[in-house]
């Protein structure tokens, strides 16, 4: 057998250790909101994800002292923080770097290459992860945009004058923070 | 219901192959016997000269008999023998659909399980080049079963399901026999011939699983319908397959022959099975449109 | 020495990938709708009426074909699903349809008689005869080829035959003759044939045990596989079992095929075109494969050796073979 070979980048320690400390009740509210303005701006997401929108997916970054509970529920898309000492039920957990998860939202890397090589974990409702990362592969979601969306006018503002600095920083750390195909 | 004696699908010894269709010929209650080599061309010259006296003897015995033909054809001299089948003078069964090229219109064949007829329109296609008795996936779940039950009453069709034995699950180009001795295909030394039922396979807990058999993978369980014959037979299913097996074929069809003419109940027919031969687990998942492996009584 | 033109036929599970694959030079894109019709029927996957309709004009406004796979097997009671997908696709302007199924086939042939039909690989035509009877008998054009058969049979298929042969050269591997396999509903209770996915994830389950991954499809393991080593599909046929004393993959390798190699050979061989498996993958990997073989064609076309690919991180197993092109596979 061929040995194992990662596909991802490290995600800067700086970067993690920078997002480390970000107190959980505010950026929850912050990702509450994005997840509405997603669900607004993707409406086809719950078409692909059908039933498992109501599903609790655990999205957990094993690079980061916390995880996010992902429910896209159509009626009321909620997107929580929880940290390290929490347990939350979940009927899926999907986990590896964070660099990889971005990555494969981004469409930079292949799910199931990612599946293969162990640089993600998928545990619980097998079916609901691949409803989850098959609605968002074809949502070509960017989402560097969605929060600058999320934080309005101003956040689009800045959004707009971040980006080039956005794709120095995706090239010259090879974690894809923005839409693959606008990396090209 | 009739009942069908399916081909025999593993490598027995020559011998041992004409003493099973003697008996069978003599004793066994069944009203038609397929015959002949479905799984792989190479094991047919082993036997192939002994065709003519079983079939005799089975027609003495009065057995309809039908002549097998290969389930994959690749070769060149796969399809040669399909030309000679046609020729036989005898009905055929279709296994793989390269067949109906060499069988010459308005000739009356029969079509095997591994044929895949899911739906009435295919049922219907086959009709009108001169199917007979159609042998249905045995994947199929009771709903399916019963549909095309009643479309072959309209198509005057017979439909038959596999009632008793391994399962055939999948055909390959690949031989796993000789995959697991460690030889090529091309010059296997017919391993297979050391499991006159298959080749048993567990999965990694040690639970039993599957069965190879050369390019063929069958189930672990013998597929075992006795006890559901009285739905089959009220949907309309004309006949009941049961696939050759070490043991005592002759008192299994006994046994089938008393269920379906409900002379037994299913419980008396299942135990009778099951005391034949005790390791043998059942199923009839497939019937319930449940996994397959399932049993349910 | 210039070949014939040949052909890429690329896989697309959503509307995303579709257009990956048209940008990424797909001369055909194949595509299935999101129901029981396709063989890839998967959770999150496939494409609604509009979506196809909308997918077939982007590959058309690129020059790119666009086929649709209705390659299930119609369940009795319920074949007017199938048929309306024909009829569908017609609609949304496919260019031909890819079928398996003899009823559904000379439906489409009666009722639709000016939709080019492709044979899918899940009716394993496997020689000339069965190719010719599905030729002479429902107008088939193009016959995609099961992975049974060698590179020489190939060749020997289509110096009998007088219409297409589509071969696989990247992707996941079936180890059984296609659309000829129950293993999937012997352990789940859905199959290919029937529900449009083997294995079904709805049955997969993970768990980390003593440090290994372990796989369940139903009630069975499928594999273990400790930490340092690829994960595999949990795929009944390339799974990990004991059989005769031995215990390892029985029937296949968890690895999947790269032909890259033998495009040179297959285009010899007569082969019209060349098909990508991975309808079920991501954007990221139809869009990566495309390009590759694009620029295998293209050196092809030009009279230039095929580069070398990298694809194999994308690959099952993280490696790769040619399967049953080498005889000794068998």
């Amino acid at each position: 057998m061929a040995p194992l070979s990662s596909l991802v980048p490290q995600f800067p320690q700086v970067g993690a250790r920078m997002l480390a400390p970000l107190p959980l009740g505010p950026l929850s509210l912050l990702l509450g909101r994005a997840a509405r303005g997603m669900a607004t701006r993707h409406p086809g997401l719950f078409t692909r994800l059908g039933a498992h929108s109501e599903k609790r997916f655990l999205i957990d970054p094993t690079d980061l002292p916390f995880s996010f509970l992902v429910r896209p529920q159509a009626a009321r898309p909620r997107i929580e923080a929880v940290g390290a000492l929490v347990s939350p039920t979940w009927d899926c957990r999907i986990a590896g770097p964070l660099a990889a998860l971005i990555g494969m939202v981004h469409g930079a890397y292949d799910g199931d290459a990612l599946f293969f090589s162990r640089d993600i974990v998928i545990e619980g409702d097998t079916e609901a992860a691949l409803a989850l990362r098959n609605a968002l592969d074809d949502a070509e979601i960017d989402l560097f945009e969605e929060a600058a969306e999320s934080l309005g006018a101003p956040g689009r503002t800045a959004g707009r004058q971040l980006r080039p600095l956005a794709r120095a920083a995706s090239q010259f750390t090879g974690v894809a923070l923005t839409r693959a195909e606008d990396l090209l | 219901m009739r009942l069908t004696l399916g081909p025999m699908l593993y490598n027995w010894p020559a011998d041992r192959w004409s003493d099973f269709y003697a008996r069978i010929a003599d004793e066994a209650p069944v009203d038609r016997v397929i015959i002949g080599e479905v799984v792989c061309s190479k094991r047919l010259p082993f036997y192939q000269n002994q065709i003519p006296e079983a079939v005799e003897r089975l027609q003495r015995g009065g057995k309809e008999v039908v002549l097998a033909s290969l389930g994959l054809v690749t070769l060149p001299r796969e399809r040669k023998m399909l030309a000679e089948l046609a020729e036989s003078g005898l009905p055929v069964e279709v296994n793989d659909l390269t067949m109906l090229r060499y069988l010459a219109p308005g000739t009356h064949f029969t079509v095997g399980p591994l044929v895949n007829v899911y739906n009435e329109g295919t049922l219907g296609f086959l009709a009108g080049r001169g199917a007979t008795t159609v042998c249905l996936p045995p994947e199929l779940s009771f709903a399916s079963v019963a549909a095309l039950a009643a479309a072959g009453a309209q198509l005057g069709i017979e439909i038959e399901v596999w009632a008793f034995g391994r399962v055939p699950l999948a055909i390959s180009g690949r031989c796993y026999h000789a995959r697991l001795a460690g030889l090529a295909k091309d010059s296997c030394q017919f391993v297979c011939d050391a499991d006159p039922d298959g080749l048993a396979v567990e999965t990694l807990d040690g639970q039993p699983f599957l069965a190879v058999n050369g390019v063929q993978t069958v189930s672990d369980c013998w597929a075992n319908l006795a006890g559901d014959l009285a739905p089959l037979s009220e949907a309309g299913v004309g006949s009941l397959r049961l696939s050759p097996h070490t043991g005592d074929m002759t008192e299994v069809a006994r046994l089938f022959r008393a269920a379906a003419d409900f002379r037994i109940d299913p419980d008396e027919a299942i135990a009778g099975l099951a005391a034949l031969a005790p390791e043998r687990r059942f199923s009839n998942g497939f019937l319930f449109a449940q996994a397959g492996a399932e049993w349910t009584h | 020495m210039n070949g014939p033109a040949l052909e890429l036929v690329c896989p697309a599970g959503t509307p995303a990938a579709l257009r990956a694959a048209v940008d990424a030079g797909a001369h055909t894109v194949y595509c299935g709708f999101a129901d029981e019709t396709n063989a890839r029927n998967f959770p999150g996957l496939n494409f609604s009426r509009d979506e196809m309709a909308a997918g077939a004009a982007y590959a058309h406004r690129a020059g790119s074909k666009l086929l649709v796979a209705i390659n299930t097997f119609p369940r009795a009671g319920a074949e007017a699903i199938w048929h309306h997908a024909v009829a569908d696709a017609r609609a949304a302007g496919a260019d031909a349809v890819i079928l398996a199924d003899l009823g559904l086939l000379a439906y489409a042939a009666e009722h639709q008689p000016g939709l080019r039909r492709h044979l899918s690989v899940q009716a394993a035509a496997a020689n000339a005869d069965a190719i010719m009877f599905y030729a002479e008998t429902f107008g088939v054009k193009r016959v995609v080829l099961p992975r049974v058969l060698s590179v020489e049979e190939i060749a020997a298929i289509n110096r009998d035959i007088d219409v297409e042969t589509e071969v696989f050269v990247f992707g996941g591997l079936c180890v059984m003759a296609e659309g000829r396999c129950s293993l999937s509903s012997y352990a789940t209770g859905r199959s290919p044939n029937m529900n449009g996915a083997c294995s079904p994830a709805s049955h997969v389950v993970y768990t980390e045990e003593q440090g290994e991954l372990v796989s369940r499809l139903g009630n069975f393991t499928i594999h273990k596989v400790p930490k340092d080593a690829p994960a595999p599909y949990p795929t009944l046929c390339k799974g990990c079992f004991s059989a005769g004393g031995q215990t390892g993959h029985v029937f296949e390798d968890p690895i999947s095929l790269d032909a890259a190699e033998l495009i040179p050979r297959l285009a010899k061989a007569g082969v019209t075109a060349l098909k990508i498996e991975g309808r079920q993958r991501s954007r990221a990997y139809v869009s990566a494969v495309v390009k590759s073989f694009r620029r295998a064609t293209d050196a092809i076309a030009a009279g230039r050796p095929v580069p070398v690919s990298e694809l194999a991180h994308l690959t099952e197993g993280q490696s790769s073979t040619l399967g049953a092109y080498r005889k000794a596979w068998r």
